[in-house]
């Protein structure tokens, strides 16, 4: 089966410092992929280079396809085709997005005319529709309200409305939950479940909270300093973390139940792009690093169990069994 | 019991807002009635969503922005005016720690003159012993001290926090109060900030207030916890409690919607609506509109702070003091 979307060897350099090192990603039909990693590894940037988004002065190289039609280097022209309406992302901040001059109903119109070519009554129709899909009440008399008269999360319903106007295939949600309050992050997470399942359309979802990336996705990118270090899906990963700086993401969110205890954070911090290690990125701040992982790389290989690990002294297989089960069983 | 350090007594702010020039004016009643203590040492978190009030309440606290009913009481005397010298000689023993470390340091200073400034202000340490102090201030967050004389862009966000806790201790206080001091960090450098808090806190008999939306962290940090919504408190008990079994019917779908790592969405109490605009407040219980549970009764009246149990308080007219929980 061929994948909606292949991205191969993608890298990218600012002003000659590469901070994206060849990355290999396969998005499926319908699928769910998460992508995590502290700030500055790389997340967005894939799919920014991806879609063509970078400014000028970013030096891409590698191939993008969807449906085995190649994206980079393409005439303008045939990118926009893509941009929106096979491909769709939603950022961050929604306020920021929207344009706060336009009332928010025009907005909506707006991209459904450019990407399905509706006109007058029917595009405002369909405006209606979304905007009733993404969970606003009342949409026909807010129709004619400008962005700063909703609130946050409703803002980012809006974008998702019109994120959702070209029909897309493939919805790159990048930290959509992360600037929202504790409930409605909670909404907004069951309205990209239920969107997804409604439409049929793949989810990317970037975000450093690996919380809600269980709750939406099925396979997970874990990436360190401009690679992808481990990628497996869902129960794989949070049964057994193979890599140590994902091992690593997982110990260091506090707990809701349980004991108060010192939190276990991962020592250092993320290194400068400038100044990488020949070796594997992460070894400095690696509990497990051997005095070769200094300048020697792992390379991204597949395991049996279908997972792909870049370390050479990956955390221990748990024999399948989930920790917490194996503790208990222990007593 | 130990006399509290701070102690607040029926705290209110109202912020009046006009749309345009002769537009109607609007109150927005920020914080609504609030009390509380806190005592030596202990860490009063203070959780909720944007717009409940939280970060105002820990402006009220300090002073910086006066209350205009209720009083406030530190170490047993009334907080000085905002803007006398007695109320900046009391900047010494309490410090607030902001949310964006790059917005509170300025930029043309190298961090070491930033952590020094305060002792010079307040006039405490001698000459040489201030240099001494900062850089034990600098190893005690945990700074290299060739970090010294960097200016604040040459740190990384978690190096800039370390560096404005280090200016917040600087005077020896004995209250901080952090309003989301770790939000705008990643998660493995955000627990490196709060076990530091935490070791800080224990060497030091710090009090805290831990202003946060994080549950988890305030979870980790805090001794108690009140749950602000719309300017009031509605649930308040020690942590392990209030996150074991929320009572107030809001502190639940709190609880309820932090995403726990491979747990499903399913069973979860998702609340429907957004949280309301404080400037147009329902009437009764200002939760009763999102509220599952809410009858005639929550429409009509506010519903009291009020003990429910051994250490917990719950301002709501379906949680009845008896041990029983409302029905699900």
């Amino acid at each position: 089966m061929s994948h909606l979307v292949e991205i191969r060897d993608l890298k990218v350099a600012f002003d000659s410092v590469q901070v994206l090192h060849g990355i290999d990603l396969n998005v499926g039909r319908g699928e769910a992929i998460g992508l995590v990693g502290e700030s500055g590894c790389g997340k967005s940037v894939t799919w920014l280079a991806a879609l063509g988004l970078l400014p000028g002065k970013a030096a891409v190289s590698g191939s993008v396809r969807i449906e085995g039609r190649e994206l980079r280097g393409v005439h303008r022209s045939a990118l926009e085709s893509v941009r929106g309406g096979r491909i769709a992302m939603i950022f961050q901040d929604p306020s920021s997005a929207l344009n706060p001059v336009l009332r928010v109903g025009r907005q909506i119109t707006e991209a459904v005319s450019l990407h399905r070519g509706l006109r007058g009554e029917t595009a405002r129709a369909e405006a209606l529709r979304l905007m009733d899909m993404v969970g606003i009440p009342d949409a026909r008399r807010r129709f004619d309200l400008y962005p700063h008269e909703f609130s946050g999360g409703q803002c980012q319903r809006l974008m998702i409305a019109i994120a959702l106007a070209g029909e897309p295939d493939l919805l790159i949600a990048d930290e959509p939950t992360t600037a929202l309050d504790a409930t409605i992050q909670a909404q907004m997470l069951d309205l990209l479940i239920q969107l997804r399942t409604e439409t049929g359309m793949a989810t990317v979802f970037i975000s450093h909270d690996l919380g809600a990336v269980s709750q939406v996705c099925e396979r997970v990118c874990v990436m360190y300093a401009g690679r992808i270090v481990e990628q497996a899906s869902i129960a794989q990963l949070f049964a057994n973390p193979r890599h140590p700086y994902t091992r690593g993401l997982f110990d260091a969110i506090p707990r809701l139940d349980g004991p108060r205890d010192r939190l276990i954070p991962i020592p250092g911090t993320v290194p400068d792009p400038r100044y990488l290690a020949a070796g594997c990125a992460f070894a400095p701040r690696c509990p497990n690093a051997a005095a070769y992982c200094d300048f020697q790389r792992p390379a991204l290989d597949t395991l049996a169990d279908g997972r792909h690990l870049a370390c050479f002294n990956p955390v221990p297989p748990a024999n399948s069994l989930p920790v917490r089960r194996k503790i208990l069983e222990g007593v | 019991m130990v006399a509290p350090l701070i102690e607040a007594a029926a705290l209110s702010r109202v912020y009046e807002t006009r749309r345009g020039v002769f537009g109607k004016v609007s109150s927005v009643r920020a914080v609504d009635d609030v009390s509380l203590k806190v005592s030596p040492g202990e860490t009063l978190g203070v959780v909720g969503e944007s717009g409940s009030g939280k970060s105002t309440l820990g402006r009220l606290l300090l002073g910086i922005d006066p209350a205009q009913h209720g009083r406030v009481t530190f170490e047993g005397k009334p907080m000085p005016t905002f803007g006398t010298a007695e109320w900046r000689a009391s900047r010494a023993k309490m410090q607030f720690i902001y949310q964006d470390p790059l917005a509170a340091l300025d930029r043309r200073l190298t961090i070491a003159t930033q952590i020094r400034e305060p002792m010079d202000i307040h006039e405490l340490f001698e000459g040489s012993a201030r240099t001494d102090r900062v850089a034990a201030l600098m190893a005690a967050v945990g700074l290299r001290h060739d970090q010294a004389n960097r200016y604040p862009h040459e740190l990384s966000g978690g190096q800039r926090q370390r560096a404005v806790i280090a200016r917040a201790l600087a005077t020896r206080p004995k209250l901080i109060v952090c309003d989301e001091p770790v939000s705008a960090l990643d998660v493995s450098i955000q627990a490196q900030v709060v076990n530091m808090l935490r070791d800080l806190q224990d060497e030091l008999g710090l009090a805290m207030v831990f202003i946060s939306h994080d549950l988890k962290v305030v979870r980790n940090v805090a001794n108690r916890v009140a749950v602000m919504y719309l300017g009031r408190i509605v649930e308040e008990a020690p942590s392990d409690m209030i996150f074991a079994s929320p009572r107030h019917p809001y502190t639940r779908a709190l609880v309820s919607s932090v995403p726990v790592p491979g747990q499903p969405l399913k069973g979860r109490m998702i609340l429907q609506g957004e949280p309301p605009n404080p400037a147009d407040r329902p009437s009764g219980c200002a939760f009763h509109p999102r509220c599952p549970f809410a009858i005639e009764l929550c429409r009509a009246s506010v519903p009291e702070l009020r003990p429910v149990e051994d250490l917990r308080a719950a301002a709501c007219h379906l949680v009845d003091s008896a041990n029983a929980p409302i029905a699900a």
